[in-house]
């Protein structure tokens, strides 16, 4: 099915009315997700943001809740607050992100209610890829660059329109609001060519994490982690990366517990009260890292953990590769222990 | 569990006692404010809970009442940080929060039917006491064989809960050793470290599991003990510490390898030690 770009303009600017829009916005330094008000703000063409779409479920820095004091008492309030949301314009590695998201904030015990209940009003529009940046490798890991999965509402730029598959029940809903029209056999056969597409770097990930089962006391990571600067950026650009902290802010009797992004490459995230600290060096923090998304979490939730968005690549001030950082893994020796 | 797993309860501090003589662990009691918070908060010997010290923050420490002892819950913890210096000079009355029970509990199930020694070394020994209270106690004594207690500190004066251990000493459903590291004035009991007094008494191996916890090079040089003793590492128990955050298994902190120390611990037995990174 297809929509014309102006009448899809149209249905989008009445959806405003009733959710909170966020779609991606030239905000003079690149590409940002932020709330628009009109079809006419949002920027059509465009590789991907700088930053993922994660913050709008769970933000850099948001209230979990906040207290007042007086005298010995304290009362306590919840600072959980949700709205309807449309994402447009996700692509389809942050759609994949999310899915991947989802399987962290609700893990065998617990459910993370600020995330999920944002998650759970959101509906994501996303948006095929047409173009692919050079840092883009998501083909790795099955994720197309065209591809639905993780959107509930797909489209595809055709031009003068949009491709649309209704990917979920939500995508649905929004789909009955948007006077829908069969495709051409020319659109069809554009759609199927975009759908084919790969993205040209690869890398292959088919044995690395049984690779990493055997690397943790490899020498491989003595010198893989020389040139970080441990500045975090990686983790913070990544879609799956989700380390948080939680603090307090405080003035006099009143104050907010708030949950700030953290990162495992921070040398003071494990560090204990008594002083001892598990991951005291880079080294530890860099097989942490890679560890995690391609190990662990594949051992825990049945996939890895990076969706070959290639942020983590562009942002690395020291043009660290994760590419090339897998790469390495999969070449390294083993030592006999 | 509450609903939302990052609000805390309210609790009142109706206690705040220096444990130790040299005033760095104070042992907190704090009570229910109502009955549904209470039955909301069933928890088992070895889990923990976050508390808050409103206007400072949040940490975690391990429970060392029992369920058997109703109302309160008990924390003896080290002053070492914002949250622990808060909480030793909180005045008591004053309300505090509590998020929990967290994380996994010593196998109390598989222990029925076997005797357990429990080796505990300087103020690791919170949920070894909350254990040792829950197989003691009346209802639940008979479910378990010999019950020893191994524990010690560098001196006398460190010894956690002391009105207890001499209880103990004269309660005939348990076998106390107490030693200190070195000789003390007043110090009848046992002197020397640990390991070396858990190979003097010898507990035997047979139909025992084992629980061990304390600092790192306690630890260290008590498991070739009990190796030698003949205990598998799958009769061995231990609790881990480690900092977190959420406790929820989700801000990631806290993990060694696959395990998530707050949810998948903190207690794991050495088998499942021996299969998880050093990293810890």
């Amino acid at each position: 099915m297809k929509i014309s770009k102006e009448k899809f303009g149209q249905a989008f600017d009445a959806l405003v009315a009733d959710y909170k829009v966020i779609a991606p916005v030239s905000d003079g330094s690149g590409i940002a997700f932020t709330e628009v008000k009109s079809f006419s703000d949002v920027k059509q063409d465009y590789l991907n943001s700088k930053l993922p779409p994660k913050a709008f479920f769970f933000p850099q820095h948001e209230k979990l809740m906040s207290y007042k004091k007086e005298g010995k008492d304290v009362t306590v309030k919840s600072e959980l607050k949700v709205e309807n949301t449309i994402l447009f314009g996700i692509r389809p590695c942050d759609a994949k992100g999310m899915l991947l998201l989802d399987k962290v904030f609700k893990n065998d015990q617990y459910t993370d209610p600020y995330y999920y209940e944002r998650r759970e009003k959101a509906v994501i529009i996303g948006l095929g890829c047409t173009k692919i940046a050079p840092t883009c490798f998501c083909s790795s890991f099955e994720i197309s660059p065209a591809g639905s999965e993780g959107s509930d509402l797909f489209l595809i730029d055709l031009g003068d329109s949009y491709e649309v598959e209704v990917v979920t029940e939500k995508g649905k809903a929004l789909a009955d609001r948007l006077a829908l029209a069969e495709l051409t056999a020319d659109e069809q056969a554009l759609v199927d060519k975009i759908k084919s597409a790969e993205t040209p770097s690869k890398i292959d990930v088919s044995n690395t994490t049984s690779k990493l089962d055997k690397m943790f006391n490899s020498p491989y990571w003595d010198t893989l982690q020389e040139k970080c600067l441990g500045c975090n950026v990686c983790s913070f650009s990544c879609p799956t990366c989700h380390c948080f902290d939680i603090s307090e802010e405080v003035c006099k009797n009143e104050g907010t517990r708030v949950r700030t992004w953290d990162a495992c490459m921070a040398p003071l995230f494990t560090l204990h009260g008594s002083g001892h600290n598990p991951r005291d060096n880079k080294k530890a923090r860099w097989r942490q890292r890679l560890m995690h998304k391609f190990n662990y979490f594949v051992h825990n939730n049945g996939s890895m953990s990076c969706v070959g968005c290639g942020r983590c690549i562009k942002s690395c001030p020291v043009n660290m590769d994760i590419r090339q950082v897998v790469d390495g893994a999969n070449k390294a020796e083993l030592v006999v222990e | 569990m509450q609903q939302n797993p990052y609000l805390p309860i309210t609790m009142k501090l109706v206690k705040n006692l220096v444990e130790t003589e040299d005033r760095l662990i104070n042992t907190f009691t704090l009570e229910f404010m109502n009955k549904q918070d209470e039955e909301n908060f069933k928890y088992m010997p070895g889990q923990f809970a976050e508390l808050s010290a409103y206007g400072h923050g949040e940490a975690p420490f391990g429970i060392a009442t029992s369920p058997t002892e109703p109302g309160i819950l008990k924390f003896s913890v080290a002053k070492v940080g914002c949250v622990s210096n808060a909480l030793h000079l909180m005045e008591e009355g004053t309300m505090v929060g509590v998020r929990g029970p967290m994380g996994n509990y010593y196998p109390i199930e598989q222990f029925k039917g076997k005797n357990v020694v429990i080796i505990g070394g300087g103020f690791a020994f919170t949920t070894l006491r909350s254990l040792a209270k829950y197989m003691l106690d009346d209802k639940h004594r008979g479910d378990y064989g010999d019950i020893t207690v191994i524990y010690g500190a560098r001196n006398p004066g460190l010894l956690l809960y002391k009105e207890e251990l001499a209880e103990w000493e004269n309660n005939p459903n348990i076998n106390l050793v107490t030693t200190i590291d070195r000789p003390a004035e007043g110090w009848t009991k046992h002197v020397g470290f640990i390991p070396s007094i858990t190979e003097q008494i010898a507990p035997s191996s047979v139909d025992t599991y084992a629980v061990v916890c304390g600092p790192p090079a306690m630890i260290k040089f008590t498991l070739p003990v009990l190796e030698k003793l003949n205990f598998p590492p799958e009769r061995i128990y231990t609790s881990l510490e480690m900092r977190m955050k959420c406790g929820l298994g989700i801000c990631g902190r806290c993990n060694i390898g696959t395990e998530y120390v707050c949810k998948d611990g903190p207690v794991f037995s050495m088998a499942q030690l021996k299969e998880l990174p050093n990293e810890y």
